[in-house]
């Protein structure tokens, strides 16, 4: 057929649509042709590369680079094993370990497997931030990963489940990782895996899909709201009993809203609101029913904040989509132990909105590179509540520099505390905050804290445009 | 060898032809075998294949209720945490199996409701080879279990004298492996004299399996489908054997926590059942 396809685009029209007729009398050829299969090997590395290539080894943006190879000593029953170097945190060619081994050429067909299994030892006690399948850095579609797996310094065996083995029919994302040292304060350490293979084992038993993380979630929303549903786990029990918990793409499951004209869902698992009322989100994987649910609660008509008119040029832009931002490590840095604040950022109409839940308090990471505000004498915040401010509403915004050494907690930091008050907001609108930068020091700007003080019980808020002004 | 293929067959009406075979097999091979043989004793004498819906037969089946305070055994005896109830959703005959269900609920001052069925004072037999087909629940600290007690004589005798076989125990979190016990005077709780095997490939909570005993003078057989993985004798015991002058009677029971399992898992999902397709006597 691929051979009548290009003669397609060699050929005139005309003589196209006498050769398409001729073609026309051998349809039943087509229809007894074999559909492509790919393969069926379930070994990655088994004391050497299995299948995968030449150019499978691909690395993340940040990694340290030749963290990477085989070792020819030591070996899970053998001499021969992937062996990762965790560089220290202060290395300057990359701080930590990840990469995805993809297949180089056709993706395999894993549909007759279960689970992606390995052995692994460490050279000490650590637990590994990432490791898993089906990241491809295409799609990443099927992507699955095993978050904090235990690794001790003798050899022990990871299984981490494939959610629904029949999606897997052309995959190249063999396997992936990611190791870090914040768990081994900055130490680097050598992690060896082996043995490295997709199985079939009648062990891997009781899946339990689950989004929104098990939880029945519920979420204010407007009509032209885009938001996701999230936290896509899935737990199994494996023969040792243990629970493994995965977190699985959107593209294993199949989701169902309440009613699509309030709020419908996508393949991705993304959630379109179009109408005031309310639709329930649940889904299945593998024709089980997950656990959990999001409940779009639409207000109607969203009404976006006023936006900035400011010229660009008088503007330092956090969190706007009226000018171009300042690189931004993060707007939530989910610190823990400590904070609580989740996410539910949203956009409606492409004005990008930040969502802050189960709020005490967050902040926004401006450290690569720092912020020089020195030329700049304002700050401004959009803050919206939705639903009642509660009688005891006291936030605060902080703004830190971190000083002439550039080190948070370095020693020199300042700080400048700016105060909102519950006669300063309004519920289920949009108010501004404009306030003037007292920052002696404001060019080695770092974070952006919003707290509760005095008790507050504000739990979920909205911002938009953050920016430093003169 | 026909017996080992009767273990490898569940569909009843198979079985039932099997038997016929079988017992000719016994009849007419007379010629020792090197192999050891999973079952010798292959003529059904009794059994209850749980085929109408409603409570257990109450002609086989009494149940054992509370949280064995009444019996002067709180937690009966293994710090269990259960209380057992003869309500249709802890014990209930369905679609062709008893379901012995335990609940995570506030009940009568427990944190877990399940079941507790026996036989004893309805049926009661000395040697056989007892066998049941089920599919156990999963997850920290449950604990079902198949298993017998000896006749009291009318409360004359006690555990451990009365003896006790465990054809079948299991610790939910612990998805692959089954043990076999036997408990009597000098060889108790702790000390019973036990052994476990371990599927490795395969769990006792995704499907069936037959869980077995052979009985008979100084002598009891242990297996699962069609693995024979232990035989207790009297030289195994470190006590008196009391298996071979008195009667015992069956129990099938789901308990939560105890000093088998631990504690109940906080994330232990529930309603936890052990489904049984058949208990069946042989001779």
């Amino acid at each position: 057929m691929n051979t009548k396809k290009i003669t397609f685009y060699k050929i005139s029209l005309t003589l196209a649509v006498v050769f398409m007729i001729a073609v026309g009398c051998e349809r039943d050829l087509s229809d007894d042709a074999i559909p492509a299969t790919f393969s069926k090997t379930g070994e990655i590395y088994t004391d050497a590369f299995v299948s995968m290539g030449s150019d499978f080894y691909l690395p993340f943006a940040g990694s340290k680079p030749d963290a990477f190879s085989v070792d020819e000593q030591v070996g899970f029953q053998s001499n021969s094993s992937i062996r990762i170097d965790v560089p220290n945190a202060v290395d300057p060619t990359g701080n930590y370990a990840g990469a995805i081994l993809r297949v180089d050429g056709a993706g395999r067909d894993l549909s007759g497997f279960n689970a992606l299994t390995f052995w692994v030892k460490a050279s000490r006690g650590v637990s590994v931030d990432a490791f898993g399948f089906g990241q491809d850095f295409l799609e990443d579609k099927y992507q699955v990963t095993a978050n904090n797996v235990n690794v001790g310094t003798n050899w022990s065996k990871v299984t981490i489940p494939i959610p629904d083995p029949s999606k897997l029919v052309e995959e190249r994302g063999a396997f992936w990782y990611a190791m870090g040292t914040q768990g081994t304060g900055g130490s680097g350490y050598i992690v060896w895996m082996d043995d490295i293979k997709f199985e079939n084992l009648a062990t891997v038993a009781q899946p339990r899909p689950a989004i929104s993380n098990g939880e029945d979630a519920a979420t204010s929303s407007f009509i032209g709201v885009n938001l996701a549903v999230t936290g896509l786990i899935e737990t199994f029990n494996l023969a040792s009993g243990l629970e493994q918990t995965i977190t699985v793409a959107p593209s294993y499951y199949n989701f169902t809203a309440s009613d699509p004209n309030v709020a419908s869902v996508d393949a991705l698992g993304n959630i379109a609101v179009a109408a005031a009322g309310t639709s329930v989100i649940t889904a299945t994987l593998a024709g089980i029913d997950a656990a959990g649910s999001l409940t779009i609660n639409s207000q109607g008509n969203f009404q976006l904040p006023t936006t900035p008119t400011r010229d660009p040029a008088n503007v330092i832009s956090i969190f706007s989509d009226a000018y171009t931002n300042v690189p931004v490590d993060y707007y939530n840095g989910f610190w823990l132990p400590g904070s609580s604040t989740g996410s539910a950022d949203f956009s409606v109409n492409g004005d990008h909105i930040l969502n802050y839940t189960n709020f005490n308090y967050v902040g926004t990471q401006t450290a690569n590179p720092l912020v020089d505000a020195s030329s700049m004498t304002m700050v401004h915040f959009d803050l919206y509540i939705p639903g009642p401010v509660p009688n005891n509403f006291d936030f605060l915004i902080s703004i830190e520099d971190w000083g002439p050494n550039g080190v948070d907690n370095g020693g020199d930091d300042s700080r400048q505390q700016i105060f909102v008050r519950r006669n300063q907001v309004v519920a289920n609108s949009w108010v501004s905050i404009d306030a003037p930068l007292t920052l002696v020091n404001r060019d080695n700007i770092g974070l952006i804290i919003y707290e509760n003080i005095n008790f507050s019980s504000l739990r979920n808020f909205y911002i938009d445009n953050v920016y430093y002004y003169n | 060898m026909m017996n080992i293929t009767l273990q490898k067959i569940h569909t009843k009406l198979i079985i039932r032809l099997g038997l016929l075979v079988a017992a000719a097999a016994v009849i007419f091979s007379c010629s020792p075998d090197d192999k050891q043989q999973v079952t010798t004793k292959n003529n059904l004498v009794w059994q209850d294949e749980f085929s109408v819906d409603g409570a257990p037969d109450p002609l086989i089946w009494g149940a054992d209720l509370g949280n064995g305070e009444a019996q002067g055994i709180p937690g009966w005896g293994n710090e269990e945490r259960q209380y057992y109830t003869d309500r249709p959703e802890n014990v209930v005959v369905e679609n062709g199996m008893l379901k012995i269900t335990a609940l995570k609920e506030s009940f009568q001052g427990s944190d877990y409701t399940s079941g507790r069925v026996l036989t004893k004072g309805k049926y009661q037999k000395k040697f056989g080879r007892f066998e049941a087909r089920i599919k156990l629940p999963w997850g920290q600290g449950l604990w079902p279990a198949f298993w017998m007690l000896g006749d009291d004589s009318n409360g004359a005798q006690a555990w451990p004298q009365i003896g006790e076989i465990d054809i079948m125990e299991y610790r939910g979190q612990e998805p692959t492996i089954v043990h076999g016990s036997m408990h009597g005077p000098g060889y108790s709780g702790g000390q019973a004299i036990t052994k476990q095997y371990d599927l490795v490939t395969d769990r006792l909570d995704t499907d069936f399996h037959v869980y077995g005993i052979e009985w008979g003078p100084g002598y009891v057989n242990y297996y699962i489908d069609e693995v024979l993985y232990n035989q207790i004798t009297p030289e195994d015991v470190t006590g008196d054997w009391v298996f071979d002058d008195h009667e015992f009677y069956i129990i099938m029971n789901v308990a939560v926590g105890g000093t088998f399992v631990g504690a109940p898992g906080l994330n232990t999902v529930y309603p936890q059942t052990m489904y049984v397709d058949y208990v069946r006597v042989y001779e």
